[in-house]
């Protein structure tokens, strides 16, 4: 047994153990605080598995921004459980037949991942075919943004629409006010220090991020999710605040990379071959064009789903 | 065992792990880490189908990484609004608890 397959065994074994302890914690903010160290651990399964990109998803957004997503959303319940919380497991019966069904899901699918061909099918051959046409030299990238580039338009759209329920959920007297806490509230030294001097670096990653998505591992979940925990830094610090849900610009730069995606998507018609193809010699630059959209909005979408429907009415 | 074989076998834990988080804890918000453990060994079982599918050149499969990468960012999206929902919840009905309606009867006996 070689030393790589022993600290794999040793990973496998850390990330049970901490996926577990988000089940069995009994209290639900030692829970959540487990879930974000499950999910950096869980991104260095995916470097083993040789999928750095999606490593990178997992540890920025998977862990970091969902993190702090359930960190602040249990911290407000912890607060409001004071008045009589009900965290009572049910009966030892039924959590024995919930186990040995889990257990049966649990084996049937690893039947299942014993039984998978090897090798097995692919469409690596093609992804790699019509890579030179795109001009990128991520395959992965362009997956993203040239062969199913209708997907991710979705997606964008599903972050959108994703808004436009939390926000929904705004109470009547609210509406028209801001998430968040207001700009000095809550001053901290430490923090503010933080909030100066990380950004800088930060907003620099996470462009390079973007850039370099085109060909290495990267691209603009990435490093949109980074320059979103920036703004998010300097938030928690009382530096920035949140802007009213009215604001134009918001909404402007939240809707602004779907309708980049979807006008350049249309534009194929008459340029191209069809919906969502790129004029031949222009495919790189158009990629390029709709990433460095795509990046605006991820990176101010996140932070205004983590902060929620609006609470306060901004003073004027 | 390879690598691969063994993130598949780690996505079937988690999958039966959250599963159980999701049915036995009565906290709205521990169901969303259930959840989201459920979603993250569906996405460890998608990473092991692209390893197996490494071929020209690449160590992996781009199409399933791609999906998954995706999948990321809505699960997300879906926690995001499935808390906002528990929270509003709390503040307009108080503390919440999805306990099913036969075993609170017992809990009052």
């Amino acid at each position: 047994m070689s030393i790589l397959q022993i600290l794999d065994i040793g990973l496998a074994g850390l990330v049970l153990a901490v996926a577990a302890w988000t089940v069995f914690a009994r209290d639900a903010f030692a829970a959540v605080v487990g879930f974000v160290a499950y999910g950096l651990l869980l991104s260095l399964v995916w470097v083993r598995l040789f999928a750095v990109d999606v490593a990178l998803t997992e540890a920025a957004i998977g862990s970091g921004v969902t993190g702090v997503l359930l960190i602040g959303a249990a911290g407000r319940l912890r607060k409001l459980e004071a008045s009589g919380g009900d965290d009572e497991l049910p009966g030892a019966s039924l959590r024995l037949f919930a186990a040995a069904l889990c257990i049966f899901v649990t084996l049937v699918l690893a039947g299942v991942v014993l039984s998978l061909p090897d090798p097995g099918p692919t469409l690596a051959p093609e992804a790699a075919r019509h890579l030179a046409e795109t001009g990128l030299g991520n395959p992965i990238t362009a997956v993203l943004l040239s062969y199913r580039s209708f997907d991710t338009m979705l997606e964008k759209v599903v972050l959108v629409l994703a808004v436009v329920g939390v926000w929904s959920l705004a109470a009547d007297q609210y509406w028209g006010g801001a998430a968040g806490n207001p700009r000095g509230a809550e001053p901290d030294g430490t923090r503010a220090l933080l909030a100066q001097v990380l950004p800088p670096l930060g907003i620099l990653i996470g462009i390079h991020m973007v850039w370099v998505g085109a060909d290495e591992p990267g691209g603009a979940f990435q490093g949109g999710a980074i320059l979103a925990a920036m703004w998010m830094i300097t938030m928690m610090a009382g530096l920035t605040e949140m802007p009213s849900i009215r604001s134009r610009l918001l909404r402007l730069v939240l809707v602004a990379g779907p309708a980049v995606f979807v006008a350049v998507g249309v534009a194929g018609v008459a340029f191209a071959s069809g919906v969502f193809a790129y004029p031949t010699g222009f495919a790189k630059p158009l990629i390029l064009f709709i990433e460095a959209f795509m990046t605006l909005s991820i990176a101010v979408t996140l932070p205004v789903l983590v902060a929620g429907p609006p609470k306060r009415l901004r003073q004027q | 065992m390879t690598a691969a074989t063994l993130a598949g076998f780690i996505g079937s834990a988690l999958v039966g792990l959250g599963l159980y988080g999701l049915i036995t804890d009565p906290q709205p918000i521990r169901k969303i880490l259930g959840f989201n453990l459920i979603g993250s060994g569906v996405f460890l079982l998608f990473g092991i189908v692209a390893r197996k599918g490494a071929a020209a050149g690449f160590a992996a499969d781009p199409v399933p990484q791609a999906m998954v990468i995706t999948g990321i960012v809505v699960a997300f999206s879906a926690s995001a609004l499935a808390i906002a929902l528990v929270l509003r919840l709390y503040e307009v009905a108080g503390p919440v608890s999805l306990r099913s309606e036969h075993t609170s009867n017992k809990a009052e006996k």
